[in-house]
């Protein structure tokens, strides 16, 4: 049908179709622009940083001289915050989550709970930094420490891992619940031994993507006060404590062109880490796709 | 006897169990009705987030207007803290600067890259070129700010002669690049959601796909559209450290996109980053910059979820 009329048009109007042809070509270089920009971007960083990529590099502490400094202090400090806003922001997300999908009645309340979160998502991250600055550096006098950057990244992600949370838990198909309470199982037994089981590759996903934002996330810890120039590991809730970002933004500040590329090599250390979480994400995704 | 004893022991076992097995059931009523509680309090969260942004921001800033006068700090048109000029309209329009060299990069690039996705790309391309877009959204804006100052500026400046190394042009460029995605994955989805049967319609009547795409398409889906480029717009506004690298520190009240402008997030990451001693009035202006900004965002968003509701297209 399709064909046949293809076919007439393209006897009888030309013009259009040559149009057609010119904006497609146009969308399509349109998709390609952020493609290339991608592809020059990594070019770019690996052509600059990989020089400086070294074992050496990775177990270093920041340096006065760019062929000394190093990312370890970066890099363990990342993880370990890493941990911090994982346990707080997926308890706390995860249970949000529970409580909107399988035990809050229809009401406002609800509706006003679930209305804020979206606007939570839209708020700057530099603004977290400014709540995290007011109270857990200044009114809980936590300081300018681990604890506090990880409370403040754990509210910054909380949004995202309670959306894919719920959705997670929207897709477990009904005649589960409904067996398990056929079975005599209460309320909780039915959540905590059919529907987080089932729901949890979801939930492992969206909460990676959203680690991945934070790991990637400059601004708040700056003003929570991430430090620059660490020389020792954190070793408790309580220490001072850098970040990948906050090295790589320290190092892109400097004059001297030398640090553009400890600052290349920085960044590519950050994105291996940022794709390694991804993988795994996809990969939990891939692997349980089909099981419900 | 000795059966006797054994009966009653037993007797007595059935009467321990049966009062074990009521105790545990009345744990696991008091657990039931525990758990319900706990996930609210949960919940509350957010919504205690949402607070204490809001009391943050309006205790300090009210510390702040206390100090200078609310009018002057709106109106003025000189940014100088450290010399007690508190006018914050440079750093307004270094934000909307920005934000309007981002808009001419993005809405095109992403609306065009939309429409070739869901019009014209067949399902293997869209499946692989989707995610790879989709990375561009996942690096981190430090990457990015980086990016911008050693790479595009300096191939910007071999054809604008006298472009500075800081300047808004490159920030706005790379901003606009980073909420591409956003742009083309939302404006996307809007477009899958118009039904088929409109364009089997159009091509019925002899349609290309060009005019199918402009005249039908488009059309149905201009509301998911429209909220998409608001959204992303609101994520320029609010983009921190692409600026603060690539744009400079220099708060200009210019349009004069090739100048070092500073924007709201910036300043912010400049007074936290040098000594701002706890309780000064740059300390507070802080807080009032950063109110500015939220209320630019909230604004956006409200604007964005609006008009994706009110609009939206019933099929």
């Amino acid at each position: 049908m399709l064909e046949r009329n293809n076919h007439s048009v393209n006897r009888n109007v030309k013009g259009r179709l040559w149009l057609n042809t010119i904006m497609k070509t146009a969308f399509l270089s349109a998709t390609l622009i952020g493609l290339i920009f991608l592809a020059l971007l990594i070019y770019r960083v690996l052509n600059q940083g990989i020089g400086y990529l070294s074992w050496d590099y990775i177990t270093s502490f920041p340096a006065p001289f760019p062929e000394e400094a190093g990312i370890w202090a970066g890099l363990i400090g990342s993880i370990m915050l890493m941990v911090i806003v994982a346990a707080v922001a997926v308890t706390i997300g995860v249970a949000t989550a529970i409580y909107l999908e399988e035990y809050a009645s229809k009401n406002k309340f609800t509706e006003f709970i679930r209305a804020n979160i979206q606007n939570l998502a839209g708020v700057p991250s530099i603004v977290f930094g400014l709540l995290g600055l007011t109270f857990f550096v200044y009114m809980f006098s936590v300081g300018y420490r681990l604890l506090a950057g990880g409370l403040t990244m754990a509210l910054l992600i909380l949004p995202v891992i309670v959306v894919a949370s719920q959705e997670a838990i929207r897709s477990v198909p009904n005649e589960l619940r409904e067996a398990s309470y056929g079975m005599g199982a209460s309320k909780w037994q039915t959540i905590a031994r059919i529907i987080l089981p089932a729901a949890l590759p979801g939930m492992l996903t969206g909460t990676i993507i959203a680690l991945s934002r934070a790991i990637g996330e400059t601004a708040p810890l700056i003003i929570v006060g991430a430090a620059t120039a660490i020389y020792t590991l954190p070793d408790s809730l309580l220490s001072k404590y850098t970040v990948m970002p906050i090295q790589i933004y320290n190092w892109t500040g400097r004059p001297q062109e030398e640090w553009q590329y400890v600052a290349a090599a920085g960044i590519i250390v950050l994105l291996v880490v940022l794709l390694m979480m991804n993988a795994i994400a996809v990969g939990i995704r891939n692997k349980f796709q089909k099981r419900l | 006897m000795d059966k006797l004893l054994q009966s009653e022991r037993t007797q007595l076992n059935i009467q321990q169990l049966i009062e074990q097995k009521r105790q545990r059931k009345s744990f696991a009523g008091t657990f039931e009705k525990v758990i319900p509680v706990f996930l609210f309090l949960c919940a509350c969260v957010s919504i205690l987030t949402t607070a204490g942004i809001l009391f943050t921001l309006l205790r300090e800033s009210i510390g702040f207007f206390s100090e200078v006068n609310i009018v002057q700090f709106y109106t003025g048109t000189n940014w100088s803290p450290w010399t007690g000029e508190f006018g914050v309209a440079p750093l307004i329009g270094g934000t909307l600067l920005i934000t309007a060299i981002a808009a001419i990069v993005a809405v095109p690039l992403g609306l065009m890259a939309a429409i070739y996705l869901s019009e014209y790309a067949s399902d293997r391309v869209r499946r692989t070129i989707k995610p790879i877009l989709e990375v561009l959204a996942g690096i981190p804006t430090v990457v990015y700010g980086f990016f911008a100052l050693t790479f595009v500026t300096p191939i910007l400046q071999s054809f604008i002669p006298g472009l500075g190394i800081f300047n808004a042009l490159s920030a706005g460029i790379v901003v606009g690049i980073m909420i591409v995605p956003m742009v083309a994955s939302l404006s996307e989805d809007a477009m899958n959601s118009v039904p088929n049967s409109l364009r089997e319609g159009a091509y019925g009547l002899g349609s290309t796909r060009f005019e199918v795409v402009t005249k039908v398409v488009l059309p149905a889906a201009l509301s998911g559209i429209i909220s998409s480029i608001v959204l992303a717009i609101s994520r320029a506004i609010g983009e921190t450290m692409i600026v603060t690298i690539a744009a400079g520190a220099t708060p200009n009240l210019t349009f004069n996109p090739t100048e070092s402008i500073q924007s709201m997030t910036a300043f912010i990451v400049q007074a936290a980053t040098g000594d701002t001693t706890y309780g000064s009035t740059i300390y507070y202006s802080l807080y009032a910059v950063g109110i500015t900004l939220f209320i630019f965002t909230l604004l956006m968003n409200l604007l964005s979820q609006y008009i994706s509701r009110k609009y939206r297209e019933e099929y």
